[in-house]
């Protein structure tokens, strides 16, 4: 059996589990939902200060919301990972004959579809709510793409921890110092030249702030292709290190039995 | 594959030291021969796991060697890994799918598919009384219907080597009387061995056909249980003593005709006799005259318990208790 047919078979079985339940997905959504229609409600004239740059805030506020509910969903992944050690699943896995690398992949995979749909439902609801998309169905893709990015890079994050402590706490932990922080260092909420100096500086160099910016940008009538790129880039840069660093925990777990 | 000549299992020397110096494994080697059920006794944290971890190419030892089915640990784990069926303590069956859904997935982890497959799966619900729980949720099934479905786990792809790791631990004596019938069928399957760890002395008895008590990380003892039984020679006789005595009480009975091996391990002493019962009047004669007063005295055949104390100088019950042995020492200190 190749490296395909066992991340196939090890996907198959996350998504299975992930779909037997589709309360959670829903579930999950309602943080995003509160942020989307109440606090869009309550900030709804931010809009109106001079230099914000858009007439709409639920528009504005749709790839912040998207890209903030990838970054959450996907920091719990570590307590996924929790469970399956202390459940032995993981080391009934480990000694099956199959590659480590195709149970690292069946876990980027099941993040990326989970992402994608709930950033799907995300997206359909601010349009029933009557925001506009100017950037049509490319846009939206370029949003989800950055959102699968941006979800490998914490769930690979959260996944190392989870393997590498094995503490529930410190998945908690991680969820609560950096969630809140890193979007409210973003333009997820508000546009950048209101924000104070030093908040523009942290954005820059804020991942959670690419995604948003690539989302924004391509859901604009007049998508900028090269900031997208040079963003895009450094989303799938560091995605590809934190799914290194997550191969790398599996290795520690296993020195550690 | 399966006509290999050499012996299901072999390990040799095997060291592994964990973080913070504690040495598990201290040179452990053992043979198991295709076929066989062999069994690992011995109490909690004497290695048992740690071998079972190392053959099953899960840990890697520091030094020592060890093959399964003629493939070695180290070198060829991916082969080992074909070739060997694991049940460990905790389950690692999905709790959330059902009984069908975990044995088909495991089939094809192993490369299983189709029909073949399918009908395996339906095989082994059926031989471990499952069939009707198949499509539910295994987070349903009581202890034993999932301990059940981990043998069937690993038993899926037809594996030479079956590794049952403490397989009745927490179940009640009903599940495990039905478990050790399953095991029992098991060893009457001649492609197949069987290494079975457990600390119940009567588990070991029962099923094993040969045994190796480790103590410490190495193995003490080794050979049919009733060969092991068999040299001991002579009956068992255990005292209660009313309060923890010195060693002082090796010296008063080993002076006795036809009273061997005496040893002591608090309020418990322990010797063995050619005739257990004509020894007795003695031992009780010997006490009362140096003031030891005595609580209970029992005499057996030769038991496992009494390999294991002859072996490692502890009795096997106060190993488990583990505090005991604390307690115990502050009486003699008091």
């Amino acid at each position: 059996m190749n490296i395909v047919t066992q991340t196939w078979w090890m996907t198959h079985r996350r998504l299975k589990a992930l779909f037997r339940q589709p309360a959670v997905l829903v579930i999950t959504l309602v943080q995003p939902a509160v942020w989307l229609f109440l606090f869009g409600a309550l900030f709804k004239r931010v809009v109106e200060l001079p230099g914000f740059g858009s007439s709409s805030y639920l528009d504005y506020l749709i790839p912040g919301v998207v890209v903030m509910n990838a970054v959450s969903a996907n920091m719990w992944s570590g307590m996924g990972a929790i469970d399956e050690i202390e459940r032995g699943t993981l080391n009934r896995f480990l000694v099956a004959p199959i590659r480590r690398s195709a149970i690292v992949n069946a876990g980027v995979i099941e993040a990326a579809v989970s992402t994608i749909v709930q950033s799907l439902i995300i997206v359909l609801l601010g349009w029933l709510a009557g925001a506009e998309f100017p950037g049509g169905v490319g846009g939206v893709a370029a949003l989800l793409a950055a959102c699968v990015l941006l979800g490998t890079v914490f769930n690979g994050l959260s996944t190392a921890m989870g393997l590498a402590v094995r503490q529930r706490e410190t998945i908690i932990g991680l969820s609560i110092f950096l969630l809140l922080p890193l979007t409210f260092l973003s333009t997820a909420f508000m546009a950048k030249g209101l924000m104070p100096g030093w908040i523009q500086h942290a954005a820059a160099a804020n991942p959670v702030n690419w995604a948003v910016e690539i989302g924004r940008t391509a859901l604009s009538a007049d998508p900028d292709w090269a900031a997208m790129g040079r963003l895009g880039g450094g989303l799938l840069v560091l995605a590809l290190a934190l799914v290194a660093l997550s191969i790398r925990s599996f290795r520690g777990y296993q020195k550690s039995i | 594959m399966r006509d290999n000549p050499g012996p299901a299992v072999m390990a040799e020397a095997l060291v592994k030291t964990y973080p913070g110096d504690v040495r598990a494994l201290d040179g452990l080697s053992l043979a198991v021969q295709p076929g066989e059920v062999f069994g690992l006794l011995g109490p909690n944290g004497a290695g048992k796991s740690t071998t079972i971890k190392i053959l099953t190419t899960l840990a890697r030892p520091d030094s020592g060697t060890a093959t399964v089915a003629g493939h070695d640990v180290l070198r060829a784990p991916d082969r080992v890994r074909r070739v060997i069926g694991v049940v460990a303590q905790r389950s690692g069956a999905d709790p959330t799918a059902s009984g069908r859904d975990n044995l088909t997935l495991q089939g094809r982890l192993y490369g299983m598919s189709g029909s073949a497959l399918r009908k395996r799966v339906a095989d082994l619900l059926d031989r471990f009384g499952l069939t009707e729980a198949a499509g539910r949720a295994v987070k349903t099934y009581s202890g034993g219907m999932q301990r059940r479905l981990d043998i069937a786990l690993g038993l899926v792809h037809r594996p030479q080597v079956l590794f049952l790791d403490e397989p009745t631990t927490g179940l009640d004596p009903e599940a495990r009387a039905a478990m050790w019938a399953e095991i029992a069928r098991l060893a009457a399957d001649d492609a197949l061995a069987v290494v079975l760890t457990t600390h119940y002395l009567d588990e070991a008895d029962r099923l094993a056909a040969r045994l190796a008590i480790v103590d410490s990380g190495r193995i003490v003892a080794e050979g049919e249980p009733e060969v092991l039984k068999g040299e001991l020679r002579g009956d068992a006789v255990h005292l209660t003593l009313r309060q923890a005595a010195g060693t002082g009480v090796l010296a008063l009975l080993g002076d006795l005709p036809g009273v061997r091996e005496t040893t002591v391990d608090g309020v418990t002493v322990s010797a063995r006799a050619d005739d257990g019962a004509a020894a007795v009047p003695g031992i009780l004669a010997a006490l009362d005259r140096a003031g030891v007063p005595v609580a209970a005295v029992t005499v057996a055949r030769p038991s496992l318990d009494d390999v294991y104390l002859r072996y490692t100088g502890r009795r096997f019950d106060a190993e488990k208790t583990g505090a005991k042995t604390g307690e115990q020492t502050v009486e003699v200190a008091a």
